[in-house]
C-alpha cells in the first residue's frame, strides 16, 4: 500500500494502481471517455487530466500509475479549464445529432458534456465527409467518430481480426478499414463488437426497424417472429427492468402489443440443430477412421465468416447444419405455412438476435430453402427491438408475461443455453449421450463446458467412447485454438466456437453499457432457465418430435438436408478463392 | 532625427528568431510516416507567409496553391487538380520574381514528381497511404530495433545488468555498439523538440561499462539443425549467436585469424579496444557456437560443399576489399589501400611510419580511421586529399574534427589527379586539381575541375581511402547470384534460385558498404528465418521488467555530449580516446528521454516489441 493525497484527502491505495482506480476507491469520480480498462489505456481524450503536484504538465489519471506520497487534484482550476476545453474540442469534430442518434441518452460524450454544463462551443464545427454503404450490416458514421480508438483494439487484442486502424495522420487522422481496404472487401466478421465498445454513436448496427413497420402495415402479410435465448437475457437492460422482470414472456406480451402475430423462440431452432448437427456428429464418430475431425458447430455466422476467410482449408469441417436462426425461418416457411395453410409467400419471418453476422447471414444467396424469399426475411438485434418498443411507447414495467405461440414456441432447457459459451456443445452432448445409450444422462453431467474461460476442453464417455471436445469464444481465443489444432499440438472431436466473448449473451447486437461486460450476468439466466426448464434435453422437445413425425421424416432426411443444412462453399466470404 | 540608427530587434522579431529554431529542430526530428501531401501543404503555407506580396504569382499563386491541395487532402479534389498544381506552379516558378516564390513553387513541384501516387491516392480513394508502424523515434530509426526506451529507462534506475540483457534481445554487441555504433537513433529523437537529441550511445556505453559481466539467456532445446554462417564479423556473430539460442548447432567460418571482421580488420583500437571486442566475442561464443578460422569459404570447402554438410548456411561476408583509385602512378612503391593498413594493424602487425609524409586520399569514415591511425604511427605529416568541401565529407564530424585536432590537414577540394614516382619507383609526390564546388545533385555537390593549376604535394607514402567492394567471384562461380558486385538476397536474407536453397546472405555483402549496426540487423533478420526455413519458430524476448515511466521529465536540460581525451595526449597512443559520463551525467541523461514508448502514439500501437 502507498499513501497518497487526492483533493487533499490522504488516501492508502494499492501500488501500481492507475490514479484513475486509486480515486475511485476513495469515491472520487475521474471522467474519463477514450479509457476501456486493459482494452484501450492510451490517454488519446485527455478527458481523464488531474494534476499531480511536482509535474508541471496535467497526467492523464487512466494510464499513469501511482507513488508514494503522490499529491492528485482532480478537480483544481487548470484540471477543470483543461478538461472542459478537451471535451468542446472534441465536440467540435463530434456530428452532434443527438435528437436523431441511436446512442442518445446512452453516450458517454453526451454525459461528459453534460456533466460539465456545456453549453454553448467556442469552436467551428469541422466534420469530415465520408461514405459508407448503408446497406452493410455495420455502419460506421466518420462524423460522430471521436477517435477513442476502442474499435481498433478491441478487433486488435480481443478479437485478433484487425478490421480498423488509424488512417491518416496529422489532422486528418481517423479511424478506417485497415489496410486501405473496404468494408465490404474486409474479412470482418461482423461480431459487433467494435460497436458495443464505441462510446458514442460512430458505429451502429444498419437499423431494419421501418422494414418490420412496413410489413406490419401491409395486411396481406402474415409476420412470424423469432426470438434468440440471449434476447431474454438483456432486453430488458436498457429499458430500466431488471433481469428477473425482463422475462421471454414479458417481451412476448410486448410484441404482441406491436402487433405481431405469432411468436416464436428460437430455441425451437436450436432444439432442432441439436438434432441435426448432433446426428451429423454421430454419425462421423461412428466413420471414424475415414472423416476429418474436429468437427466444429456452424451456429455462430460471426465464427463461419471467420472460419472461411481465414482458414478456407478447413471449412469443409464446418457441421453442415444451418444455424438455429436458419432452421427456424426454413421451418418457418414450409412446416408451419403448412400448419397455417397459408401460401409461405404471405409470412413475413423476423427473427431478433443479438448479432450483427446475423443481418448478414438471413441475407445470404443460400438461405432461401423453403421457396419463398430469404427464410428469414428481416434480423432485428436486441437494441432495435428495444428501441422499437420505445417507439410503440409501451409501458413495458405494466406488461404481464404472456406465453409464446405453439408450437414453435416450445424449446427445451438445452436449447436454451445455446446463448452462451459452451451451451450448443452442452446441448448436444445431452442428445447425443441420449443417441448413443438409448438413456438420458443427468443432464448436469457435461457442466463443465460451461463458464467464461476464452478456451475450455473437456472429455467425456459416450457409451465407451471417449469424445474430447474444445469450446472457444471471442475470435483472438478461437485463433489460438485454432493455431494449436493446425499445429497438432491438440486435438479433439467437436469444437464449439462463438465469435463474441461469453457467447451470443455478449453479441455485438446486445445493449450497450459503456465499460460494462454483462455476459457472464447475462449467461448465469440463461442456466437459470435451463435449470428450471422441465424439458432439459433437445430430444425430447414435443414440437420438434412432432415436426419430425409429420414432416421432416427423421434428422438427416432428404428434407432436412434441403430445409436444415447449408453448402458453406456456396458463397464466398471477401478475398475468399472463387 | 538621426540620419542612421542602428537596427536593434524588437521582441516580436526576437521571439520569431526563437520560433525559426524551434521549427528547426522540430524538422530535424520529424517523425516517420507522415503524410507527404499534408506536409507539403504544410510547407507550403509557411512559404506562403514569408512572401513580401509585391508579386502575383507568389502572393496570389502560392495561397491558390494551398487550396487545391487542401482540395486533394479533403478527397475533393480531381486528377486534373494535379495538372491545375502542376501548371501553376510551374508558372510561379518561371515568373516569381525571387526565390521565396519560384524555390517555393520548386518545392512543390518535387512534392508532385516524388509522390503523386500519393495525392492521386487522396483524390481517388480519399485516403492515405501512409502508416505509422514504429512511432518510437529512436527504435524506427535503429536498423535492429533495439528497445531503446526500455534500456534507457534501466540506466536511469540504474539496472545496468537488465540494460544490457534488455539490448542483447535485438543487439548481441552491445559493448561494440556503445563504443562505435553510429547511433542513427539519435537522429529523430523527439527530445530534439524540446533541447537536443538524447545521448543514446553515450548511455548505452554507461550501462555496459557499469554492468559487469551480464549472463546470457539459456539456449533453446537443442533441435540437432547445422548451420554454417560464413564470416565471423558483426553480421556473422549476431546471426551465430540467435541462432545458438533457438538451439541450432553453429559454426562460423571465417577467413582471417580472428572473428571480429571490420570491427577488428576496420576499425582502429582507439574506437574500440581489442580488449572489449575480445571479450564480447568470446562471451558470445560461450553460448556454444563453433568456430573455424583461416579458413576462406568459396575456394575450400566450397559453399555447395558446406551447404551439403550444414541444414542452412549464412553468407555474411562483408565488404573486405579494397577499391582501386585507377590513376596513373597508383602501382607505386608506398601506395598503401587503408583496408590494407587496418587488416594488418588488426593482426597487430604495426606498420612503421616514423618521419613519413604522409597523405590519405578519401572522405569517409575509414579515411579518417588510417589517418589518425597514421599520427599515431609516428607519421610526421598527415595530409587528407578530398575532391569535395570539408562539410561534404561522409565521415561523422567528430572524426572529421578529432583528426584535425591530432594535427592531420584537410587539403579539401583536391582531386588526386596522379602519383609521381622517383626513380626507384616509390612515392615521390601526389598531383592533385584544385576544384570549385559546384551544383548540388541528390542533395550532394558536385566539385569540378577549377581554373587554378595543378598542385604537387611531395610525400613519401599515399593511402587510398575510398570504399571497399565485396569478394564475390567464388560464390558467383558455385551459382550464388550477384548483382553489381554485391550478393542478390532479398529482404529476409534469402537467396532466390531454382537450384539453391537454405542459403542466406545478409550485411555489407549484400548491401555495400554500410555500418555496423546494419549488419547486426541483418543477422537479426536472417535468424530468424532460418529458423523459419528450418520449419522452427523459436521466439527471442527478454524478461527484462520495464520501469514505469516518470512524470517530471519535461523540463529543459541540454545533452551531455562524450568527452575525449586531449589531442596532443591521444595522438601518441592507441588507447581509446573516448571518456565514458560521469553517474551523474548518466543518470540526468537518462532522465531526458521522453519514454516515447508510453507518450503519444506508443502506447496504442507499436511501442514496445516484446519478442520476434
Amino acid at each position: 500500500m502507498v499513501k497518497i493525497t487526492i483533493n487533499g484527502r490522504q488516501i492508502e491505495a494499492k501500488e501500481g494502481m492507475t490514479i484513475l482506480d486509486a480515486a475511485a476507491s476513495a469515491g472520487i469520480l475521474i471522467p474519463t471517455l477514450c479509457y476501456l480498462r486493459d482494452i484501450n489505456e492510451i490517454g488519446a481524450c485527455r478527458v481523464c487530466m488531474v494534476e499531480v503536484e511536482g509535474c508541471a504538465k496535467l497526467v492523464t489519471a487512466c494510464n499513469n500509475k501511482i507513488w508514494d506520497g503522490m499529491v492528485v487534484y482532480t478537480n483544481s482550476p487548470k484540471v477543470r479549464e483543461s478538461r472542459r476545453n478537451n471535451v468542446e474540442l472534441i465536440l467540435s469534430q463530434h456530428d452532434c445529432q443527438c435528437a436523431t442518434c441511436v446512442r442518445s441518452g446512452n453516450c458517454t460524450l453526451q454525459t461528459i458534456a453534460n456533466d460539465l454544463g456545456i453549453l454553448d462551443l467556442p469552436f467551428e464545427k469541422e466534420l469530415p465527409k465520408t461514405k459508407w454503404p448503408m446497406d452493410f450490416p455495420l455502419i460506421r458514421d466518420a462524423k460522430k467518430c471521436i477517435k477513442c480508438m476502442r474499435c481498433v483494439q478491441i478487433c486488435d487484442k480481443i478479437q485478433g481480426l484487425n478490421i480498423w486502424d488509424v488512417a491518416g495522420t496529422g489532422s486528418r487522422t481517423t479511424v478506417d478499414v485497415s489496410k486501405n481496404r473496404k468494408i465490404q472487401d474486409a474479412d470482418c466478421a461482423l461480431c459487433g463488437q467494435c460497436i458495443t465498445h464505441c462510446p458514442v454513436g460512430a458505429l451502429r448496427e444498419r437499423d431494419d426497424i421501418q422494414k418490420v413497420l412496413d410489413v406490419l402495415a401491409d395486411p396481406e402479410k402474415i409476420t412470424i417472429v423469432q426470438m434468440a435465448p440471449a434476447i431474454r437475457t438483456a432486453w430488458g437492460e436498457s429499458l430500466g427492468l431488471s433481469r428477473e422482470f425482463a422475462t421471454a414472456k414479458r417481451l412476448v406480451a410486448a410484441l404482441r402489443q406491436i402487433g405481431f402475430q405469432y411468436i416464436f423462440d428460437t430455441t425451437f431452432g436450436a432444439d432442432l440443430t441439436i438434432m441435426e448437427e448432433g446426428s451429423e456428429f454421430l454419425e462421423k464418430i461412428k466413420n471414424e477412421e475415414n472423416e476429418k475431425f474436429p468437427m466444429f458447430t456452424s451456429c455462430c455466422p460471426g465464427w463461419v465468416r471467420f472460419m472461411k476467410s481465414q482458414y478456407p482449408d478447413m471449412a469443409d469441417q464446418l457441421s453442415t447444419a444451418k444455424s438455429p436462426q436458419q432452421m427456424f425461418g426454413a421451418i418457418a416457411k414450409s412446416y408451419y405455412a403448412k400448419l397455417l395453410n397459408v401460401e409461405p409467400e404471405k409470412i413475413c419471418s423476423i427473427s431478433i438476435m443479438p448479432c450483427i453476422a446475423k443481418k448478414q447471414e438471413a441475407a445470404l444467396p443460400t438461405m432461401n430453402s423453403a421457396g419463398a424469399g430469404q427464410d428469414v426475411d428481416i434480423v432485428l438485434t436486441t437494441r432495435e427491438i428495444v428501441r422499437l418498443i420505445r417507439s410503440e411507447h409501451i409501458l413495458v414495467e405494466n406488461l404481464k408475461e404472456e406465453e409464446f405461440d405453439m408450437p414453435l414456441g416450445m424449446g427445451s432447457g438445452a436449447g436454451v443455453i445455446f446463448g452462451a459459451t459452451g451451451g450448443v456443445m452442452e446441448a448436444a452432448l445431452r442428445s447425443a449421450y441420449y443417441l448413443l445409450t438409448g438413456r438420458n444422462p443427468d443432464p448436469d453431467s457435461f457442466s463443465k463446458v460451461r463458464g467464461m474461460d476464452g478456451w475450455k476442453e473437456a472429455e467425456f464417455n459416450l457409451a465407451g467412447k471417449t469424445v474430447k471436445v474444445a469450446i472457444a469464444s471471442g475470435l483472438g481465443n478461437t485463433r489460438r485454438l485454432m493455431k494449436a489444432i493446425r499445429k497438432g499440438k491438440v486435438s479433439y472431436h467437436f469444437v464449439e466456437i462463438m465469435a463474441c466473448p461469453g457467447g451470443c449473451v455478449g453479441g455485438g447486437g446486445q445493449p450497450i453499457k459503456d465499460g460494462k461486460e454483462f455476459a457472464k450476468e447475462r449467461g448465469s439466466v440463461l442456466y437459470g432457465l435451463d435449470k428450471v426448464n422441465h424439458l432439459r434435453f433437445s430430444h425430447e422437445n414435443l414440437a420438434v418430435q412432432k415436426c419430425y413425425q409429420d414432416y421432416l421424416g427423421e434428422p438427416l432426411s432428404h428434407l432436412a438436408h434441403e430445409l436444415l443444412h447449408t453448402d458453406h462453399h456456396a458463397w464466398k466470404m471477401p478475398g475468399e478463392e472463387k | 532625427m538621426s540620419r542612421l540608427s542602428i537596427v536593434t530587434q524588437n521582441k516580436a522579431q526576437k521571439t520569431v528568431e526563437e520560433l525559426y529554431k524551434d521549427l528547426e529542430r522540430r524538422i530535424s526530428a520529424s517523425p516517420s510516416g507522415l503524410c507527404p501531401v499534408d506536409l507539403a501543404a504544410s510547407f507550403l503555407k509557411l512559404c506562403h507567409a514569408q512572401s513580401c506580396g509585391k508579386c502575383v504569382p507568389c502572393r496570389v499563386g502560392l495561397g491558390q496553391l494551398e487550396k487545391l491541395m487542401e482540395k486533394v487532402l479533403d478527397g475533393e479534389a480531381q486528377l486534373d487538380t494535379i495538372t491545375l498544381i502542376e501548371k501553376t506552379a510551374k508558372n510561379i516558378f518561371y515568373s516569381a520574381d525571387c526565390a521565396i516564390g519560384y524555390e517555393a513553387a520548386k518545392m512543390v513541384l518535387k512534392g508532385i514528381k516524388g509522390f503523386r501516387d500519393d495525392f492521386e491516392e487522396h483524390i481517388l480513394r480519399g485516403r492515405c497511404k501512409m502508416e505509422l508502424n514504429q512511432p518510437v523515434p529512436c527504435v524506427s530509426q535503429c536498423p535492429a530495433g533495439v528497445d531503446i526506451p526500455g534500456y534507457i529507462a534501466l540506466v536511469a534506475e540504474g539496472r545496468y545488468g537488465d540494460a544490457v540483457r534488455l539490448i542483447r534481445k535485438d543487439n548481441p554487441l552491445p559493448a561494440v555498439c556503445g563504443l562505435i555504433c553510429e547511433h542513427p537513433c539519435e537522429v529523430r529523437c523527439r527530445r530534439t523538440l524540446i533541447d537536443d537529441p538524447v545521448n543514446i550511445r553515450g548511455l548505452k556505453r554507461f550501462a555496459v561499462d557499469h554492468a559487469g559481466e551480464v549472463p546470457l539467456p539459456v539456449p533453446a532445446v537443442s533441435t540437432g539443425k547445422k548451420i554454417a554462417v560464413i564470416g565471423g564479423g558483426p553480421g556473422g556473430i549476431s546471426a551465430a549467436y540467435y541462432l545458438a539460442l533457438m538451439g541450432h548447432d553453429v559454426t562460423i567460418f571465417e577467413q582471417r585469424k580472428k572473428l571480429g571482421g571490420m570491427l577488428r580488420y576496420g576499425i582502429p583500437n582507439y574506437r574500440l579496444p581489442r580488449e572489449i571486442l575480445d571479450q564480447e566475442i568470446k562471451h558470445l561464443l560461450s553460448i556454444g557456437i563453433h568456430v573455424k578460422t583461416e579458413i576462406t569459404v568459396g575456394e575450400n570447402p566450397s559453399i555447395v560443399d558446406l551447404r551439403k554438410e550444414y541444414d542452412a548456411v549464412y553468407i555474411a561476408i562483408g565488404a573486405q576489399t579494397d577499391r582501386k583509385i585507377g590513376m596513373e602512378g597508383e602501382d607505386a612503391k608506398g601506395v598503401i589501400s587503408a583496408v590494407e593498413m587496418l587488416r594488418s594493424i588488426g593482426d597487430e602487425e604495426m606498420p612503421d611510419f616514423a618521419g613519413k609524409d604522409i597523405i590519405v586520399i578519401g572522405g569517409g569514415n575509414v579515411a579518417m580511421d588510417v589517418a589518425r591511425s597514421a599520427i599515431r604511427l609516428g607519421a610526421k605529416r598527415l595530409r587528407i586529399a578530398y575532391r569535395r568541401r570539408a562539410a561534404d565529407m561522409t565521415a561523422m564530424q567528430e572524426e572529421v574534427e578529432g583528426a584535425v585536432a591530432e594535427g592531420c590537414e584537410l587539403l579539401d577540394l583536391h582531386a588526386p589527379l596522379r602519383i609521381e614516382k622517383d626513380q626507384e619507383g616509390n612515392v615521390a609526390a601526389l598531383w592533385v586539381k584544385p576544384q570549385i564546388i559546384g551544383p548540388v545533385q541528390n542533395g550532394r555537390p558536385i566539385p569540378m575541375d577549377s581554373e587554378q593549376e595543378d598542385l604537387r604535394l611531395a610525400c613519401d607514402l599515399v593511402i587510398v581511402a575510398i570504399g571497399q567492394g565485396i569478394e564475390s567471384k567464388a560464390f558467383a562461380e558455385q551459382g550464388i547470384p550477384v548483382k553489381r558486385g554485391v550478393i542478390d538476397a532479398l529482404g529476409w536474407s534469402g537467396i532466390n534460385t531454382k537450384d539453391i536453397t537454405g542459403v542466406f546472405a545478409g550485411g555489407d555483402c549484400v548491401t555495400g558498404p554500410a555500418t555496423v549496426i546494419r549488419a547486426i540487423a541483418a543477422g537479426k533478420v536472417a535468424a530468424a528465418n532460418i529458423d523459419d526455413y528450418l520449419g522452427y519458430h523459436h521466439t527471442i524476448s527478454s524478461d527484462v521488467e520495464i520501469p514505469e515511466v516518470r512524470l517530471d521529465d519535461r523540463k529543459s536540460c541540454a545533452r551531455v555530449n562524450m568527452r575525449e581525451r586531449q589531442a596532443s595526449e591521444r595522438a601518441k597512443d592507441f588507447q581509446l580516446i573516448e571518456q565514458g559520463m560521469t553517474l551523474e551525467e548518466a543518470n540526468q541523461e537518462a532522465r531526458r528521454c521522453l519514454r516515447c514508448d508510453h507518450f503519444g502514439f506508443g502506447c496504442l500501437k507499436g511501442g514496445r516489441v516484446e519478442k520476434w
